[in-house]
């Protein structure tokens, strides 16, 4: 019945979990998802799980993209994906990881739910091509 | 305060909550974080049934104090909001707060960065933060920031905080949908001060200088101070610079004003016949959280002003006034868009008036006329 123009955007959060003070591919990421008419928001440097899961389900994301480069990744994207699941926010949010992840890993991660996850020199395009066929259909 | 109001006359285009959209406003009444969430993100894509939405969760609203921060970029606030956030949840109020960002006009795309400030709260869901962007829609800005304000209020939040920058008309009406609004300006800024005169100046009830530890700061200060009581006329103003915060607090008790307020020793600045509001001007270091609680005590004594006054109904009411006339503007011109795709479109128009066939004015009688008709006939 309404007869206003729905504006759908793209959400996504830009994630730097743990002891990890890389940040300069996740600016790059952000920008390069701005630019690709998303709406990001980034999560800041140091983040704690929980933190991640609090910015996850308040902003509503579509997308999460966490950027991993100490190794911590076994550790710490379970424990997000825990608390999305908690808040019952898991079903329809892409989980995305970035970063320097052995295939072993890898395979891991998607078991438990990580959509793709993208190492290094993966270009821009093809990142912002996954999100836009495999962002979750929201009724 | 009862659910939703759905009256029996209702015409046929009262919003109507679908079962799943019901569903969705029970969860949020109930207190689950995702569904004001995705409550939020219906507002914000004015996705379809999102009125309906709102116009069942109106009758849960009005309990919490809404309050808009406004400033240039980098006058700090975010870390103000922050630490704002943090001194609320120190006194057991809860927190909404929705932080607005500009979208950039080509690709709609934009950052939302007013996040990362808020490392006080991280962890704490007692503290909602929700970064919003400008969608580029006309005026809908403001009204989905209500919106979404409505959706915290109803969720039971005690404050709710608008931020955005003040850098054009826009941002105005969006700090308008607040009862109290804090002007951010940092030391230094002469010229600053300056551009403040236009717009913002008018609609702040709180100035606040931050970064006071910052060289400059009495300069700005003492500008602001000018300002604010120039603002309040010669004769008034010449000794306010404090007015007590010990108002009676009266909340429930919202006093049909008839011009006199209610203590008198508290209303002496202003004289009697109108109990004026004189503007604080504070300083603030968000940093390190110097001049928060005395902030948190300004907006205090601004929503006692207002409640005592009775100036806060007069308040709502214009606000809801200006949503009941955006919405119509919206539906009706919604409705001549449908209008001037039936007659071939907007460009097939426009091209008959640059050969000169017909005019911008008799373009725009016809597209209305069956409009004009529908009201006429119905009036009869």
């Amino acid at each position: 019945m309404s007869v206003e123009q729905e504006e759908r955007a793209i959400r996504c959060l830009v994630a730097k979990v743990g002891l990890d003070g890389h940040d300069r591919g996740a600016h790059v990421i952000a920008r390069a998802f701005r630019d690709a008419g998303f709406e990001v928001v980034y999560s800041g440097l140091h983040r704690a799980p929980e933190d991640i899961v609090q910015a996850a389900v308040q902003e509503d994301v579509d997308v999460l993209g966490i950027s991993i480069l100490s190794g911590a990744h076994n550790t710490l994207v379970p424990k997000v994906i825990e608390g999305l699941k908690e808040y019952d926010a898991f079903e329809d949010t892409l989980i995305l990881v970035g970063g320097i992840i052995p295939d072993d890993d890898e395979t891991e991660l998607k078991e438990l739910g990580v959509a793709e996850v993208f190492g290094p020199g993966t270009p821009m395009e093809e990142t912002i091509e996954f999100i836009r066929n495999n962002v979750p259909e929201r009724a | 305060m009862d659910g939703p109001q759905r009256d029996g006359s209702a015409a046929e285009r009262t919003p109507e909550l679908s079962d799943r959209d019901a569903e969705l406003v029970e969860e949020l009444l109930a207190g689950s974080h995702r569904a004001l969430a995705r409550v939020i993100t219906r507002i914000e894509d004015r996705a379809a049934g999102h009125r309906a939405i709102v116009s069942a969760l109106h009758g849960h609203t009005g309990g919490a104090d809404v309050i808009g921060i406004t400033g240039s970029p980098g006058a700090g606030k975010s870390t103000l909001v922050d630490k704002l956030a943090a001194a609320y949840r120190e006194r057991g109020d809860t927190v909404g707060v929705v932080g607005v960002d500009p979208s950039s006009p080509y690709t709609g795309g934009a950052v939302l960065g007013d996040r990362i400030r808020m490392g006080s709260n991280v962890g704490d869901m007692d503290v909602f933060f929700r970064s919003m962007s400008a969608r580029g829609q006309l005026g809908g800005l403001s009204m989905a920031t209500a919106d979404a304000v409505k959706a915290l209020d109803a969720f039971g939040k005690d404050v709710v905080v608008i931020e955005t920058v003040g850098a054009g008309q826009n941002e105005v009406d969006v700090v308008r949908t607040a009862d109290t609004v804090a002007v951010l300006v940092q030391p230094g800024s002469g010229d600053d001060v300056q551009t403040l005169k236009a717009g913002i100046l008018e609609i702040g009830d709180v100035f606040v200088v931050n970064k006071a530890d910052m060289d400059g700061a009495e300069r700005t200060l003492a500008e602001l101070e000018e300002m604010v009581h120039r603002r309040e006329g010669p004769t008034t103003g010449l000794d306010t610079g404090h007015h007590g915060f010990d108002a009676p607090e009266h909340p429930d008790d919202p006093t049909p004003s008839d011009g006199e307020a209610a203590s008198g020793d508290a209303a002496d600045a202003s004289g009697d016949d109108a109990p004026g509001w004189t503007p604080e001007v504070l300083r603030t270091v968000a940093n390190t959280g110097e001049g928060v609680d005395e902030l948190i005590a300004a907006f205090d004594a601004h929503a006692a002003h207002l409640r005592e006054s009775g100036e806060i109904e007069a308040t709502k009411r214009r606000r809801y006034a200006e949503e009941i006339r955006t919405l119509v503007r919206s539906d009706v011109g919604a409705l001549a868009a449908e209008e001037i795709e039936r007659r071939g479109g907007i460009d097939r128009l426009a091209e008959a008036v640059r050969r000169r066939e017909t005019d911008p004015y008799s373009v725009a009688a016809e597209v209305v006329a069956p409009i004009v008709d529908c009201v006429e006939t119905d009036r009869e």
